[in-house]
């Protein structure tokens, strides 16, 4: 079949050939957008990255090949960064995705009410990332924070000062943040679930649980994997929560800090390019390890595919 | 045919827009046609000293220039992000800088500022503190017109100590042996304000940071010493809780509360204390900035100078506006709104610095004479981070061992100068 369709254009008729010229005219611009807005900057980076180019030193630009790729990788700082970014989107990630199953487990059971409900649980995920995170940072700070006055959390605790408590407040307002999204993502493959094999194992005497593990997580296992890495790749990339709360001090830094310190703060283009570039890759190898090793497929996050 | 129809109008129309946006770009810088915009970015002051002297110059002007401000965020290094984004870009938008203290050599290298020489140059510096027109010079040249200066004190409570101690040492010991308020609030976050405190500690040992712009002194009794007293303080009780979390308002705060009987910190201090806690402020006594050895003081410099864009199209009356915000005027306004040190000495005897400074208006000019400025060097920003990256949190620094974290600092601040390696 596809091969015939290959040698077909050979043949066809100049009809067909001025509806396909239609469908590439019709794309010309999503493409040409999307190559001013994604190729370019990337391929702009990539050209960045090979150079000595520090803004305060225009004078001083030059090519030097890998040399900035070396710099990063054989740096202890990134590895130690690479390390920050893996426990925080690990951490957050598993947990997310336990109060998610729950949280879409009661939106798709609830009897009254399901678009409040839903829309209330949705809450989080519309506020601004940087405001959240400047509202966590309020609650934990040692002066003037709540937390500290509630029971059981010592009165002079200070979240911030130590390496643990900054990273579990981070993870804490990464968590809260974005467990809606995964909880919808979950949602979304929980409604495609035939009713009716629920019913046929309650007939055969299965319990909620065996319910549960047998029916729901198998065929639930497109979406989850679907959600699992749109939640990972973001998780990745997390910056606004750091950069708010402790600036990457008392080792809390993410990789995406670690490129903002030497993009933005010693405007050394070269060597925070090379920092992007990285994190691109990471990112796609990431990505690759879900498409290849579980066999996500994004076109068909739902049961059956 | 008909696409001639319709190209013809298209093109008039265009040419039409073009023409009237030509027109309005010329009607706004030409001459005669009212008063030349500037815009000048300067940290925002609460008390309301840059809107004053904005409208001020303006006013003085006569017709000539209408200054507008735009306020960057206090914090030295969110200012810097601003500024340094803006200008890396060729942005024209920017006229006259408010420049902090330590921006001066970086700003300079990078030719985004312009020199200020012959005449312009004698009338800014003239009775400034040598040590502060030392701030704003790069390479021999003068870069900006000071501001305002600024400098820490030792703050102490006249209630709880009797005498004020002279050294770290002794103010460590004075605070561990008080049974109330025994802690001493500094600044220690990662942040400039601790590179601020690890200078004035290492000048004071009697070395320094930096011995050119890419030559590391640090010679090592001496920060050896320095180093030491932060590693004291940090595993002492006289360490506030929130040490390594502590910023110039925070130490304010534990101190207005009643729960530090010591701090080093600004002038505005003071102020703020009379405003937030008149109860603590009667009993506040000020001191000079206390020692680490037998060496005199070295109190940190901070402040603004003022410098005009490169990028700036009207740099003839940028430089005007600059000369008139930084001038004796302005200080004054900003010593009385906002309490902030003025960079000119005659200053001081006079009646607004000794009713900002009751009691004390003498011991800041004097700390600000003695003050040791933090390093200069295009790359400072690579040295300033590697500096906090090194030595923060304080408590890692072992203060019965610290020839470890030496060596660490020394290589380290040695990659930076040259501006190498990830920071």
């Amino acid at each position: 079949m596809e091969a015939s369709a290959q040698r077909a254009p050979r043949k066809v008729s100049s009809r067909t050939r001025s509806e396909r010229k239609l469908a590439w005219m019709l794309c010309a611009p999503a493409v040409l957008a999307m190559l001013a807005v994604t190729a370019y900057p990337i391929g702009y980076a990539v050209v960045l990255s090979l150079q000595k180019i520090d803004l305060r030193f225009p004078e001083q630009t030059e090519f030097v090949g890998l040399a900035n790729y070396g710099t990063v990788l054989s740096s202890e700082l990134w590895w130690t960064d690479v390390f920050n970014t893996v426990v925080i989107m690990v951490v957050s990630v598993a947990i997310e995705l336990v109060l998610g199953m729950v949280i879409a487990l009661v939106m798709h059971r609830a009897i009254f009410a399901r678009g409040a409900v839903r829309t209330v649980v949705l809450i989080p995920y519309g506020i601004i990332t940087v405001v959240a995170a400047f509202a966590w940072q309020f609650a934990f700070a040692s002066d003037s924070g709540f937390v500290n006055n509630l029971p059981l959390v010592p009165d002079e605790m200070n979240w911030f000062g130590g390496h643990i408590s900054s990273l579990a407040v981070i993870i804490l307002a990464e968590i809260w943040k974005t467990t809606p999204f995964m909880a919808l993502l979950l949602l979304a493959g929980l409604v495609t679930i035939d009713e009716g094999l629920y019913e046929a194992a309650r007939v055969d005497g299965a319990s909620a649980w065996q319910r549960f593990v047998r029916i729901t997580l198998p065929l639930m296992k497109p979406a989850i994997l679907v959600a699992v890495l749109f939640r990972t790749l973001e998780a990745f990339r997390v910056f606004d929560s750091i950069f708010i709360m402790t600036r990457g001090a008392q080792n809390t830094e993410s990789v995406s800090i670690l490129g903002f310190n030497q993009l933005i703060n010693r405007l050394n283009l070269g060597l925070g390019s090379a920092v992007s570039v990285l994190i691109f890759l990471f990112v796609l190898v990431i990505a690759f390890i879900f498409v290849k090793g579980f066999g996500v497929k994004a076109e068909e996050g739902r049961p059956g595919g | 045919m008909t696409r001639r129809g319709v190209a013809k109008p298209l093109a008039c129309l265009a040419s039409a827009i073009i023409a009237s946006a030509v027109l309005a770009a010329c009607g706004g810088s030409s001459e005669g046609s009212g008063p030349q915009e500037l815009t000048f970015f300067v940290a925002i002051q609460p008390g309301g000293t840059i809107e004053e002297t904005v409208a001020r110059c303006s006013k003085e002007s006569g017709g000539k220039y209408t200054i507008t401000p735009e306020f960057l965020p206090n914090d030295a290094s969110q200012a810097r992000e601003q500024l340094v984004r803006r200008l890396g870009a060729k942005d024209s938008s920017i006229d006259v800088i408010g420049l902090d203290v330590i921006l001066t050599s970086e700003f300079a290298n990078a030719g985004w500022i312009e020199p200020w020489k012959g005449k312009r140059k004698e009338q800014a510096t003239k009775d400034v503190f040598p040590s502060v027109v030392e701030t704003a010079t790069f390479e021999k040249e003068l870069y900006a017109a000071p501001f305002n200066t600024n400098t820490q004190l030792l703050w102490y409570r006249k209630d709880l100590v009797p005498k004020p101690p002279q050294t770290w040492d002794q103010m460590i010991e004075a605070a561990e042996g008080l049974k109330e308020a025994g802690t001493i609030q500094v600044q220690a976050e990662r942040y400039e304000g601790y590179t601020v405190l690890v200078n004035a500690l290492i000048e004071s040992a009697g070395t320094e940071i930096l011995s050119g712009p890419e030559a590391v002194d640090l010679e090592q009794k001496p920060t050896e010493e320095a180093l030491a007293v932060i590693g004291k303080l940090a595993h002492s009780s006289a360490a506030a809780p929130n040490l390594s979390t502590s910023n110039e308002d925070s130490a304010r705060l534990g101190f207005e509360a009643g729960e530090s009987a010591f701090m080093v910190n600004y002038t505005f201090a003071f102020a703020s204390a009379k405003e937030e806690a008149p109860e603590i402020n009667k009993e506040m006594g000020a001191a000079p900035f206390p020692r680490v050895n037998g060496n005199p003081a070295k109190p940190p410099l901070g402040g603004f100078n003022l410098a005009v864009s490169s990028y700036s199209s009207h740099k003839k009356e940028a430089f005007e506006a600059a000369a008139c915000l930084s001038g004796e005027k302005s200080e004054r306004t900003a010593v009385e709104l906002d309490g902030l040190p003025p960079s000119h000495e005659n200053l001081y005897s006079g009646k607004v610095v000794r009713k900002a400074y009751p009691g004390f208006a003498g011991l800041v000019k004097e700390s600000i004479e003695a003050a040791g400025p933090r390093p200069t060097s295009p790359a400072y920003q690579d040295v300033t981070s590697a500096l906090q990256r090194t030595l923060h949190p304080p408590d890692k620094i072992d203060p019965e061992d610290t020839e470890g974290i030496y060596e660490e600092l020394k290589s380290n601040l040695e990659e930076a100068v040259k501006r190498e390696g990830l920071l």
